[in-house]
């Protein structure tokens, strides 16, 4: 459902597959101790600062419009949501 | 061809900035038509020839501009105004780029002309490009096998001599893998030494542009260039960028080698071990001292990556949904809509990391995956701070633990994801690493990998230029 992804049973049933494998692999990592290290981490890039809060420095070469795949107004147009949204699966 | 020998015809009056540029959009037009290379997603042969006139008109930056005239590839990932950013997915097919990437403004600022963009795994994902949507890249060395990845386009361009320098990126290892495979130079900057404005997203945490090579002074030279604070990228530091062609020449006496016991394990390819230890060697002789170290955590690297870069894959890939730009299908209602558009818009490779990324991130899985795996990532770190802190100034290891392999070979994707062992470790802990050419096991390069310590990409670049003369044509044999 988050992944937005809408996979066939068959695709799903792969995946699942693939997923446990691979996760399978990660579990050497429950085994570490990690009780004296922080979260944080540290790639190191110091000095690094914000930029001012404003809009994009960058104009673009071509305007939104040109590569919207569909746009009216001004306005990116989606379809509408369906009322069984709530219901859907992934 | 290198850098040096185009700007030398050219200042010589020997040729021009539009002959260069010709000569090598025919490379890059044979490579493709009928070596069937694939290099290649788009070619800029109009801006490229356009760019190479206005130079020829300018005669008073001939002999300023450290690139004038010489062309370069850019990986399909990054933006250049006009041409498309396909990211090899055909989520992105056809899209063309609404503005130009930092690192494309600064080699132009400097004399290069951008001939095309480069195939790559889709979104950077994968270690051979045979996950582009557009069908893979066959190694110019070798055509049967692969050139490596995901920058594997943009390293084929550069070992079939079509261009001196290309522009890849690096998430785990994707300009230095494929650098070994094909025989030529990949470096990776510091995180934060080299903008990223204009690169599509992938690890926001990991990715850094870089730097393919004819030779490492090429390489230090288009690094040094694309180096530097960025107003357009905040995670770009405030740190002056050293010149790292005047580093090749630094002096080996004194310098410590760390020889990391973890990079070279008794699976290692018994071929490169020998090659690496040839390496180790001449540095011995040039009066480096090798000292045996130890990054304990060294082979938790991969579980960790396939955790961390899955997990900012799945919220940077978020934003392909069909709603502003790419590919948009129908389904029933908004959000039937953004599932056709992603599932028939993605590929395998992707779906998995998405899959992946959103599972070590939901609630319940969180703690046990994402969080510990950064908790892990810093342990992976500390020991680069370790090691560093105690003298050692690089690091070397092999770049990759096997030659180029043949397409299809490694159907098991985590089999797949083992050929980062020895290059993502570099991405966790944010240092910088070059891959040099070490010698040939039978025809296949070889690559050794060179590492430092954050924002030390001068003694990096001073170790790799020692031991690229030192190795002379052995390097290539």
């Amino acid at each position: 459902m988050l992944a937005r992804l809408g996979l066939t049973d068959e695709r799903a049933a792969s995946l699942t597959r693939d997923l446990n494998t691979i996760l399978e692999h990660m579990s050497v990592l429950a085994k570490v101790d990690t009780s004296g290290a922080s979260e944080v981490a540290g790639v190191g890039a110091a000095g690094m600062r914000l930029r001012a809060d404003k809009g994009p420095s960058v104009p673009l070469h071509e305007p939104p419009a040109s590569f919207a795949p569909e746009m009216r107004d001004g306005l990116f147009i989606v379809p509408r949501l369906a009322t069984h949204e709530d219901t859907g699966s992934a | 061809v290198t850098v040096a020998e185009i700007l030398g015809a050219i200042r010589a009056g020997k040729s021009s900035p539009s002959e260069t540029v010709k000569e090598a959009l025919k490379r890059a037009r044979s490579a493709d038509e009928q070596d069937q290379l694939n290099i290649f997603l788009a070619r800029a042969d109009r801006q490229a020839r356009d760019h190479a006139a206005t130079l020829d008109a300018d005669a008073r930056a001939r002999d300023a501009a450290q690139l004038f005239g010489v062309p370069f590839a850019a990986k399909d990932n990054i933006s250049v105004a006009g041409l498309q950013v396909s990211c090899g997915s055909k989520i992105l097919a056809g899209y063309v780029a609404p503005y130009t990437a930092t690192v494309i403004e600064r080699l132009r600022a400097a004399g290069a002309v951008l001939v095309g963009k480069t195939n790559l795994d889709e979104f950077a994902m994968g270690s051979s490009t045979e996950n582009s949507a557009f069908g893979p890249t066959k190694n110019p060395l070798a055509p049967e096998l692969v050139p490596g990845g995901s920058s594997g386009g943009s390293a084929a361009a550069v070992a079939a001599g079509i261009v001196p320098i290309a522009l890849g990126s690096e998430t785990g290892g994707s300009v230095r893998q494929p650098a070994a495979f094909c025989g030529v130079v990949g470096v990776k900057p510091t995180y934060g030494r080299v903008s990223r404005h204009g690169l599509v997203a992938f690890g926001s945490s990991l990715d850094q542009i870089g730097v393919f090579g004819t030779d490492v002074a090429d390489a230090a030279l288009a690094t040094k260039i694309i180096a530097g604070r960025d107003d357009n990228d905040a995670t770009t530091a405030d740190v002056p960028v050293d010149d790292y062609v005047a580093a090749l020449d630094m002096p080996m006496k004194g310098v410590v080698v760390g020889r990391p016991k973890e990079y070279f394990p008794a699976e290692l390819d018994p071929r490169i071990a020998a090659l690496c230890e040839r390496a180790l060697d001449r540095l011995r002789q040039l009066g480096a001292e090798v000292r045996d170290v130890s990054m304990p955590h060294t082979a938790l690297a991969i579980p960790v990556y396939y955790v961390v870069a899955p997990a900012e894959a799945s919220s940077n890939l978020a934003r392909f949904d069909g709603v502003r730009y790419g590919l948009r299908a129908s389904g029933d209602g908004l959000r039937g809509m953004y599932e056709a558009s992603r599932s028939q818009g993605f590929g395998p490779e992707v779906t998995r990391r998405i899959m992946l990324g959103t599972y070590v991130l939901s609630a319940g899985y969180y703690d046990a995956y994402y969080r510990k795996a950064m908790l892990v990532r810093s342990l992976i770190a500390d020991d680069f701070r370790k090691v560093f802190a105690s003298g050692v100034h690089v690091l070397f290891t092999p770049t990759t633990p096997t030659p180029a392999f043949p397409f299809g070979s490694k159907s098991d994707p985590y089999e797949m994801y083992l050929s980062d062992i020895f290059t993502c470790t570099a991405n966790l802990a944010g240092v910088p690493a070059i891959s040099v050419p070490i010698g040939r096991v039978g025809k296949l390069p070889a690559g050794g990998q060179f590492m430092a310590a954050h924002f030390d990409e001068r003694r990096m670049f001073g170790a790799a230029g020692a031991l690229e003369r030192a190795l002379g044509r052995e390097a290539h044999t």
